[in-house]
């Protein structure tokens, strides 16, 4: 299994941090050839629009394209999620459109409406500390998207079947509990990926 | 607490303040002064931008006093562009900072690149919601803005110059007292507080993580792509840049090449590909030819 950080820009060290913490391996990705093997990508806070820019200008969008109709696993923070989404609004704006969700960019309003809320979520008991910067909303998602938390009745944290998207940080606090889901979907991915390939080697 | 409830605390302000600074590294903040560079900025992939009436290097020429920009210009950049968008009061000029924090500015820097208003003290940036940058040219400096709540650190360099020399002494001798403290032991720590003139805590949680209590970047004399990854490479998590695009012969693809070299640098074939064909970059001083009077590094304590 091999986790992959885009490192256009943004908080990806602070992912690499976490991952550390759990004991993966990751690898920054900056060009469509780091992601070679890479059965997960992580995409990090930061801009989305810069973080698209740079996408387009590397081919990066093209190779992560790819990698999603072959089956990889994604986890959008953030900028990360505005990437992934199908609709950016507020304003309109280019995104890799892999997940079914609609996002509205810095709905909350500037960074004097950055703050830290204590939610429920559907992943445990106990509800999640999570930190908003200068975030989005999630404004509409389909019926194959299952909602894992909200705030103030909008989701913030969405899934849809190997695809996680959050509107804040999990990677800057001490709750690794996203992460490790992401992780246990990562490792899936890459045991029916080995699956295949060994069906294919037998065939052979 | 209850679930749901509001966490309104000092430590949850002070971590969205530096999540915020968290957001910017491996990026460029540019320095705009209409609402058509800013947009330049942002098409170029910059991850903030800086309102300013004048570019430092104008600042300089012009001479007088250089206030905060007036806030019909920098509503108007926020206005046009969805990044961050900073803003600079003159060091210790809190009252400016009430007005940048009331029009909803995302960071303020407290900046030596306009004429200070208060030689002994700097604004008191704990006291703000908005998140506050400052410029430092060691350690010292640096632990005592964070002292006063600065969220992000930058090295001073000598802005409006095109000249790197000052930023690379600055970040030389950040990283190297920062690297010096590692190695001591605890009862060393107090005696380094002193000689420095930095509060102990913060002096004891770098000699403990070898690192800034906030993001570090640089600032003050970037005006090519290889000089973002020389900052870069000596420990910069991202880059200011002032004059250095839009006193460029052609901003738009200077400012797309440095964002391209500060993603990139540790690539030098791709630093080359960012660097080829950019027409003429800014012209630029000798500080060594400079007067003292003239530094705007000096400025702060």
């Amino acid at each position: 299994m091999k986790i992959g950080i885009l490192a256009i820009q943004g908080d990806f060290e602070a992912h690499a941090r976490v991952l550390e913490k759990l004991g993966v391996e990751y690898v920054y990705v900056r060009t469509p050839e780091d992601l070679q093997g890479v059965d997960g990508l992580i995409l990090p806070g930061g801009e989305s629009t810069t973080h698209m820019k740079m996408l387009a200008e590397t081919g990066l969008d093209d190779a992560i394209r790819k990698m999603a109709a072959n089956g990889g696993a994604f986890f959008g923070t953030c900028a990360g999620a505005i990437v992934l989404a199908r609709e950016v609004k507020g304003p309109p704006q280019a995104s890799l459109g892999l997940m079914d969700i609609t996002v509205v960019r810095n709905a909350y309003g500037r960074q004097l409406a950055s703050d830290v809320f204590l939610l429920p979520t559907k992943l445990s008991e106990a509800p999640l500390e999570m930190v908003f910067i200068r975030a989005p909303v999630i404004e509409a998602i389909d019926k194959n998207v299952e909602v894992l938390a909200e705030r103030n009745g909008k989701p913030v944290l969405v899934q849809q079947g190997r695809m996680i998207a959050a509107t804040f940080h999990p990677e800057l606090t001490d709750d690794t509990k996203i992460h490790e889901r992401f992780v246990k979907l990562v490792e899936k991915t890459a045991m029916s990926e080995a699956s295949s390939q060994s069906r294919v080697a037998s065939r052979k | 607490m209850k679930s749901g409830e509001q966490k309104n605390g000092h430590e949850n302000l002070w971590r969205v303040k530096v999540g915020l600074a968290e957001m910017l590294k491996g990026g460029v903040i540019m320095d705009v002064t209409t609402a058509e560079q800013a947009k330049i900025a942002e098409d170029a992939g910059a991850c903030a931008v800086m309102a300013l009436e004048r570019v430092p290097s104008d600042i300089r020429k012009d001479g007088g006093v250089a206030r905060m920009a007036s806030p019909r210009i920098i509503r108007e950049i926020m206005a046009t562009v969805t990044i961050p968008v900073m803003a600079k009061v003159r060091i210790g000029h809190f009252a400016e900072a009430q007005v940048l924090e009331a029009l909803e500015v995302d960071y303020i820097d407290e900046s030596e690149v306009l004429t200070p208003a208060d030689e002994e003290n700097h604004v008191w940036k704990h006291a703000f919601k908005a998140p506050f940058v400052c410029g430092a040219r060691n350690l010292g400096e640096a632990l005592r803005r964070i002292g006063e709540g600065a969220a992000m650190i930058r090295t001073k360099g000598e802005a409006g110059s095109g000249n790197i020399v000052e930023a690379v002494r600055h970040m030389r001798t950040i990283v190297g007292q920062m690297k010096k403290l590692t190695t001591l032991g605890e009862e060393e720590l107090m005696h380094q507080a002193k000689e420095l003139g930095a509060p102990l805590d913060l002096v004891q949680q770098v000699a403990k993580t070898g690192k800034l209590p906030t993001p570090n970047f640089s600032a003050g004399g970037i005006a090519t792509p290889a000089d973002a990854a020389l900052m870069m490479q000596l420990g910069a998590e991202a880059v200011f840049v002032g004059s250095g695009i839009f006193k460029s012969s052609d901003p738009a693809k200077r400012a797309k090449a440095i964002v391209y070299a500060t993603t990139n640098y540790q690539d030098a074939k791709k630093v080359l590909e960012a660097s080829d064909e950019l027409g003429e970059a800014m012209k630029g001083l000798d500080v060594r030819q400079m007067d003292e009077k003239d530094l705007m590094q000096t400025r702060g304590w």
